[in-house]
């Protein structure tokens, strides 16, 4: 295959995972927010897929079958498995912020990331200064924004795990030979972060009746 | 030369026979998806008919904003047909009268002048219509800038015509995110600008939920027509501007025969019938939105418009 052509589509990828780094920090919905989850998971398997076969390395290829398991398929299994009403019966999610601020804010972040980005840019062989370094710590800022703005366990959740995939995102440009026992112990903490925060919202949800971590904050019950 | 102006010409024609055309389609096909009948997909021609040989009655109070605008809104699509490429690959005569910035101002003018207008009568829904489609409008501006600087910055230019050859350069520049991005971003633009499903209904009747129509409520006869019309061409020629510039500029006369530029007209209105599918199952598959989630909605496509200058701009 062609390589240039690959890094096109690999960039493509890089795009779309960066939109849908928006999206989680932006969506209404729970559901929503774990769709562009799972389309955001998959972009990084394909983004890893295509670099893999763009530079010969088969530690991308398994970092990217890896992530095709793990991220789109077992994580929102365990968290439909658990959770269920919370993510197919509430419809609308409150923010701390309202959605056209928090945009704004999150345009300056990835802005941010890019420019942080140039220092370490510079440190690396000029084959592997890719879009993907950029983008991918966009995506980690994305993350902790969303754990910032969001009040629910879910969403909160979704969080982590998109700074989790930015970081891996930028990752798999940086260095090709990321040795696989890494990347599979980093699944699986993903997985048992998951399992945990799980059971815990579950808990949350089965004494306080709902799991709006952001009243959590006042000490008595009907204080804002 | 004598041909270039003669096929410039040939495109206001196409635009203005087949933009009615365009909208029954459409209309049509919404129908259909809902399993009903729906109207003959000739119908906005027989209104257009219609209009035309009935009465106009003008309110007394009116200005001369009131009698000017349906002129203003029709021809204003025309001119923009001037300027961009609908059945030619290569710049006709008045080309370069005008750039893409220039061509959305004379667009923008038309939709000023009809909210002036809708002022103008003092009837109660008129203004909030004008306010409304002013509130979209504004929000809808900075994408409209975005997308023309990244378009330009890409392509070097800001004639549509040298656009056009840019992405269909290579494989990977029509794979670039920013391409990609730019897409999604007019989309939604068009969705915005045309009045349709998630920010506005057009087949809605319900005066306090109109956005786009009406403005349009208190033209009769003739005035309608051309407004009507107008509206049509209008969509059309965002259309032509988002398939031919940006997204898939195949199909179009390369050379200066008119049996090849004939050939382009059904060829450019395929590309328009997939594109009216792709917005059926747009249209059919959302809900329209609150008034004031418009402004989350023409966020997503800021965003959007700006990750894509981004990725170009910083690209490494």
């Amino acid at each position: 295959m062609d390589p240039t052509l690959l890094l096109a589509v690999n960039a493509l990828a890089g795009g779309l995972f960066l939109l849908c780094a928006f999206g989680i920090v932006t969506m209404r919905q729970v559901r929503g927010c774990l769709n562009l989850f799972i389309a955001q998971s998959l972009l990084l398997a394909a983004s890893a897929f295509l670099l893999g076969a763009a530079f010969d390395s088969w530690h991308l290829v398994g970092v990217g079958i890896v992530n095709l398991i793990a991220k789109p398929f077992v994580i929102p299994w365990i968290l439909r498995r658990m959770l269920h009403e919370e993510i197919y019966a509430r419809r609308e999610i409150d923010q701390a912020v309202n959605i056209p601020t928090s945009l704004l804010a999150a345009l300056a972040l990835v802005i941010l990331g890019y420019f942080l980005t140039l220092p370490i840019l510079e440190a690396l062989d000029p084959a592997s200064r890719l879009g993907n370094v950029a983008i991918g710590f966009a995506g980690l800022f994305l993350g902790a924004f969303t754990l910032a703005v969001r009040r629910e366990a879910v969403p909160l959740l979704i969080g982590v795990l998109a700074m989790e995939n930015g970081a891996f995102f930028a990752g798999i440009a940086m260095s090709r030979n990321l040795p696989f026992i890494v990347e599979l112990a980093i699944a699986s903490d993903g997985l048992i972060l998951v399992f945990v925060v799980g059971v815990l919202t579950r808990m949350l949800h089965r004494r306080v009746g709902s799991t709006d971590v952001g009243a959590l904050a006042a000490l008595k019950e009907g204080e804002p | 030369m004598a041909e270039r102006v003669l096929f410039n010409l040939l495109q206001v024609a196409v635009v203005m026979a087949f933009a009615p055309l365009a909208s029954g389609v459409l209309a049509r096909l919404k129908e259909r998806v809902q399993s009903k009948r729906g109207p003959s997909v000739l119908q906005p021609y027989r209104d257009l008919w219609k209009l035309f040989h009935k009465d106009e009655a003008v309110s007394e109070d009116s200005t001369w904003i009131f009698r000017f605008t349906p002129y203003l809104v029709f021809v204003t699509p025309v001119f923009v047909v001037l300027l961009i490429p609908v059945l030619t690959s290569y710049p006709l005569a008045f080309a370069f009268m005008a750039d893409m910035v220039g061509a959305g101002f004379v667009l923008a003018l038309g939709g000023f002048f009809a909210a002036l207008a809708a002022v103008d009568t003092a009837n109660p829904y008129g203004p909030m219509g004008a306010s409304r489609t002013r509130m979209v409008g504004f929000l809808a501006e900075p994408v409209f800038v975005i997308v023309f600087f990244t378009v330009s910055y890409v392509a070097g230019s800001t004639i549509p015509y040298i656009v056009q050859k840019q992405w269909v350069a290579s494989a990977s520049n029509f794979f670039a995110p920013s391409h990609v991005l730019l897409m999604a971003a007019f989309v939604m633009l068009i969705l915005a600008e045309a009045g349709r499903i998630p920010v506005d209904s057009p087949e809605g009747h319900f005066e306090l939920a109109m956005i786009e129509e009406s403005k349009a409520l208190e033209y009769s006869g003739r005035g309608a027509a051309l407004m009507k019309w107008g509206g049509q061409m209008k969509f059309f020629v965002l259309m032509c501007v988002f398939l031919n510039v940006l997204v898939v500029p195949w199909g179009l006369a390369d050379s200066q025969s008119v049996a090849e530029v004939l050939l382009a007209i059904p060829l450019v209105l395929a590309k328009i019938f997939v594109f009216i599918l792709v917005l059926v199952v747009i249209e059919s598959s959302l809900a329209k939105l609150r008034l004031f989630r418009i402004s989350e909605f023409l966020g997503a496509a800021f965003i959007t418009a700006v990750a894509a200058m981004i990725t170009r701009v910083f690209a490494f």
